[in-house]
């Protein structure tokens, strides 16, 4: 049995590898709080939003997620559960955002949509699910400063490498164009 | 060359008019959620629960000693001027008198051994809405 594959299953395999080795890493990082973490993953689902379509960013934020809950061994834990629902919280909010106009709005907007998402859909599962206690309430300000600020940080990221690619294509383009000339 | 023009205008402008707003609402959420969930209001009644019921709830203006028997044994709250503490507990690990003076609205300490728990309540509770 062979699966025919696409060029487009292979750049998405390629992406969320991408992906999941940036979870990895983020992984190993110590964090003061649970759940306060930069979310260097979402940049690569940024960036294919941005480069591609929101299909190829969703599989890309679903396929991470999934994956690398495995490979932690955290899979069906709360840890993934927790994972899950702010990957399509934010995916949710992305879809509704890619629609704002890009001339204003660019990868920091969505970068920093993205994040608020992402804390709202995992305080909402440890509010109905973890703890039901009003306490947590507390903490949605620390939350919500932290996704505010690796909101930023990961939109300039993205926006960075999203005009670097434009850049070097548009110099082998001309590269290209040069060398034939001549 | 109209390019190179282009990729430099592209890169001087990394945060758009959008982002700008996005990021200036963003910051007015994160300081209003600060403000309104983390205030420090002082609380001026204390409600005592013994496993799943409400053992009694006081006024925190006074000076008294209550005693309570939980599932252990009889722990001693103290309340005075405003605040409010386990002074003695029967249980083991001694948290809940470790965790000291409560005095805002929203604070609680909690014996999980004796199955007490203390909760300082203010003029207005927060939230509960969200409570059942």
């Amino acid at each position: 049995m062979q699966i025919n594959t696409t060029i487009n299953d292979h750049r998405i395999a390629k992406l969320a590898a991408f992906a999941i080795a940036l979870h990895m890493l983020e992984a190993v990082i110590p964090s003061p709080l649970p759940g306060v973490k930069p979310g260097i993953a979402n940049i690569v689902t940024l960036y294919v939003l941005f480069k591609y379509d929101f299909a190829s960013a969703a599989w890309v934020s679903i396929l991470r997620v999934f994956a690398s809950s495995l490979l932690l061994g955290q899979f069906l834990s709360p840890t993934f559960i927790l994972s899950l629902a702010g990957a399509l919280l934010s995916l949710g909010v992305l879809w509704i955002c890619m629609h704002l106009p890009r001339k204003y709005f660019g990868a920091v907007s969505l970068s920093i949509l993205a994040a608020f998402a992402h804390i709202a859909g995992q305080l909402m599962i440890v509010r109905l699910w973890l703890i039901p206690h009003t306490s947590i309430a507390y903490l949605i300000p620390i939350f919500a400063l932290a996704a505010l600020f690796f909101g930023v940080i990961n939109g300039l990221i993205t926006h960075q490498l999203l005009n670097s690619s434009l850049e070097t294509k548009l110099e082998n383009k001309t590269d290209s164009a040069s060398s034939t000339a001549t | 060359m109209f390019n190179l023009l282009r990729n430099i205008k592209a890169k001087t402008r990394i945060m758009l008019t959008g982002d700008w707003l996005i990021v200036i609402a963003s910051s007015v959420l994160v300081i209003f959620l600060f403000q309104h969930l983390w205030s420090h209001e002082h609380a001026t009644t204390v409600q005592i629960r013994l496993g799943d019921t409400v053992y009694g709830t006081y006024s925190l203006n006074q000076q008294r000693d209550i005693h309570v028997k939980g599932t252990l044994g009889n722990a001693t709250i103290s309340i005075i001027n405003g605040k409010a503490r386990f002074s003695q507990s029967p249980c083991h690990n001694q948290y809940c008198v470790h965790q000291g003076w409560l005095s805002r609205s929203g604070q609680a300490a909690i014996c999980l051994p004796n199955q007490l728990s203390l909760e300082l309540i203010g003029e207005t509770k927060h939230y509960d809405s969200l409570n059942y």
